[in-house]
């Protein structure tokens, strides 16, 4: 808590201590009249002097009718009526006392999960060890930092600022950016970015961006803003807080003087002070609170939440077209598959698997294109040159090369047949290097792009969150597409699309949804920045580090594991589940306590439960939204 | 241009009522509250000198809501 939180906790004990004691004093038979008027004034005026001061600012700058005024307006009425009629204090200060105690709670539930979010979201760098020409740090703020200068961060401290590793080697926690517990490890030469935490050795880096363009603060910007594109929710309530307020308060103002008068002119009692207890009662009943403060809590719990799992939001606009997401197109490269070539598998080995491998790799040695950068990797060992000797690089081929004195031919079948070789075809997708040793056929190696390990699981996963159509798309051949999608489980595929095709084939597709269900776009923010932007939602995943898919999307899942993509509809779905949950439940609460109010059924103390209660229970349930861990 | 303020505000109505009286200042083109993150964010008119413009806001804040507050 606090220090304002803490001044309003101890006028509240103070009132309520002096409530209990003018309850059980013998003031009927010893004190009564104005003197008992004026003791309970004393804890009236301790719990509520600031609402009576906000209340009259409000009617001097002609916005009157917030919740202050309806809580003004209500106790002064019924300590009033107290005066005049029953003798009866405490209904009015208690009407003071509980909303203070409701608006203290809420405070401080608001409290606590702004401090939990941005405890969750704790990447914003404060410092940075600045490395001079004669190698001497110093601390400095991370803005001041120019763009190639050498920062030192030590074990335990964040990155401050996106750069390359020029020294040292590492793990780095990327949690709080991706919700993946699993360490990443880094070298020299490698990229790293802000907002990650060296858990290991010390690192040198040259940076490579400014603070302000650097990752952290990209993504803090991207959630702190996150609330300004708001929900129907939310404007709902926005909305229904402006018409409602004034409503009931004329409500309230009828039911006080219209009931009297017209038995009045049916010459009647009129009874004056019943009819105006119970407008009184409808004031208290009717204040907005409950559902001003929980619906944006529910939104901001819930993007919160979300951003833990390395799930970022832009709007909470976003987090209600997601959840009714019955379309979800998804792009194939970096999205379904690594979009890394990898060795698939070697086929029609001659020779040892071992040895296809080894020859291709040495006679690649020398290459950078991303074939041999594949066998390289696949090989794992290091390539001694001393091996290898008359490479020859034929365009178009392939490469022919001595290793270990022996002639290896590395390359497609145009190579082989050039050699006077009669390769084995390949059955499987992907592209296939034909390796010959001394002239005779040696094998094939199949280098294609995995299919990630979680691609299948995950179109399950959305299959049973009642996703009703999953469509693939891809610039890729046909049959690498389609065996893509079988693999992984998509029954609806386009191949060999353009970027523009992709926006048209989208289009179409938005066309025939169900209404009321929008369309989810997932793809790597690369090359499709105008599909991303097209769709009802744009998810970009694998986002670390990546600025283009961060600036087009609507939803940036840090990560590139595709469960995420399901993760994030049921997080949103439970999100406005609970938005509803609370609308309803607290518009129909104070529905039926207006009719009983305004029948003078219930009373001034169940007016103020109503009230209270319905508010504290809105505000429990929102808090819900931020716990999406086990969803 | 567009600038963010950090603020403090005790409700959300009150939050409403500030981005309300920010925006009818002269020289604000639109401003967004945020209760949540308590952050106030701010786009000029073309050509409007911010710091002037920012005393004008707190000035209007201040009076619809007296314990509020924009830290510039």
């Amino acid at each position: 808590m606090n220090r304002k939180q803490k001044k309003v906790l101890i006028r509240i004990l103070i009132a309520s201590v002096c409530m209990i004691i003018l309850h059980f004093l013998p003031l009927d038979s010893v004190l009564d009249g104005w003197l008992r008027f004026f003791l309970y004034l004393i804890p009236y005026l301790v719990v509520g002097y600031d609402i009576l001061i906000k209340a009259w600012k409000g009617i001097r700058n002609r916005q009157p009718f917030d919740e202050n005024f309806l809580m003004a307006v209500a106790s002064i009425g019924a300590i009033v009526l107290g005066r005049v009629r029953t003798g009866d204090y405490a209904e009015g200060a208690a009407v003071m006392l509980f909303y203070q105690i409701g608006e203290l709670f809420q405070s401080v539930a608001v409290g606590r999960s702004r401090r939990n979010i941005s405890d969750l979201m704790d990447i914003r760098p404060d410092y940075a060890n600045l490395e001079d020409d004669t190698g001497h740090t110093e601390r400095v703020d991370p803005d001041e930092v120019e763009i190639g200068s050498v920062v030192v961060v030590s074990a335990g401290e964040k990155i401050p600022i996106d750069g390359v590793v020029i020294e040292g080697h590492s793990s780095l926690d990327t949690s709080a950016l991706t919700g993946e517990s699993v360490p990443r490890s880094v070298r020299e030469g490698e990229d790293v970015i802000s907002g990650c935490i060296n858990t290991s050795g010390t690192l040198r880096i040259r940076t490579t961006r400014e603070f302000g363009e650097s990752t952290a603060s990209k993504i803090l910007d991207l959630v702190e803003n996150a609330s300004s594109r708001k929900s129907r929710q939310e404007n709902f309530i926005t909305r229904f807080a402006r018409i409602y307020t004034p409503a009931v308060c004329y409500a309230a103002l009828a039911l006080a003087f219209l009931p009297p008068i017209i038995l009045l002119i049916a010459r009647q009692q009129p009874q004056w002070g019943d009819w105006i207890m119970r407008a009184l009662t409808f004031l208290v009943i009717s204040c907005p609170c409950a559902l001003v403060i929980s619906i944006p809590l529910t939104f901001f719990a819930g993007i919160g939440g979300a951003s833990r799992e390395g799930i970022l939001v832009k709007g909470s606009n976003f987090f209600e077209a997601l959840a009714s997401s019955d379309t979800v197109v998804l792009d194939k490269t970096g999205t379904m598959t690594c979009g890394v070539f990898e060795v698939a598998g070697i086929h029609h080995a001659v020779i040892p698997e071992e040895e296809i491998l080894e020859y291709a790799a040495l006679a690649e040695m020398h290459s950078t294109l991303p074939i041999a950068l594949s066998l390289l990797r696949a090989w794992k060992k290091d390539p001694d040159p001393a091996r290898v000797s008359d490479v020859e690089e034929i365009a178009g081929q392939g490469i022919k090369a001595r290793v270990d004195g022996r002639e290896v031919a590395v390359g497609n079948e145009k190579l082989m047949a050039v050699l006077n070789i009669v390769p084995q075809p390949c059955t499987s997708v992907g592209t296939v290097v034909h390796v010959a040793v001394d002239g005779s056929y040696a094998g094939h190696i199949l280098i294609a792009d995995r299919i990630k390990p979680h691609a299948a699981e995950a179109i399950h996963e959305l299959q049973s969150i009642g996703v009703s159509r999953i469509v693939m798309l891809t610039g890729d051949r046909k049959a690498a597409a389609e065996s893509a999608a079988r693999e992984v489980g998509i029954e609806q595929v386009f191949s060999e699309l353009l970027p523009e095709d992709k926006v048209m084939q989208v289009e179409q597709l938005l066309q025939t949804r169900r209404a009321g269900t929008s369309l989810a776009f997932v793809g790597d923010g690369i090359n499709d920045a105008p599909v991303l932007s097209r769709a009802d939602v744009g998810i970009a995943m694998g986002a670390l580090g990546s600025d283009a898919a961060i600036e087009a999307a609507d939803i940036v899942l840090m990560d590139d594991d595709p469960l995420k993509i399901s993760k994030a509809i049921r997080i949103a779905r439970r999100c406005i589940r609970i938005a509803n949950e609370n609308i309803v439940f607290a518009i129909a609460v104070k529905l039926i306590c207006l009719l009983l109010g305004a029948l003078g059924l219930a009373g001034m103390w169940l007016a103020i439960f109503a009230d209270v209660g319905v508010m504290i229970l809105a505000v429990l349930n929102a808090i819900r939204a931020l716990k999406v861990r086990h969803l | 241009m567009k600038k963010t303020y950090k603020i403090d505000v005790d409700c959300a109505n009150c939050a409403a009522k500030m981005e309300d009286a920010a925006r009818k200042t002269a020289g604000i083109a639109d401003c967004t509250v945020n209760f949540m993150t308590l952050k106030m964010i701010v786009t000029f008119d073309e050509g409007a000198e911010p710091k002037a413009v920012m005393q004008d806001v707190l000035k209007n804040c201040k009076r619809i809501e007296s314990d509020c507050e924009i830290f510039l």
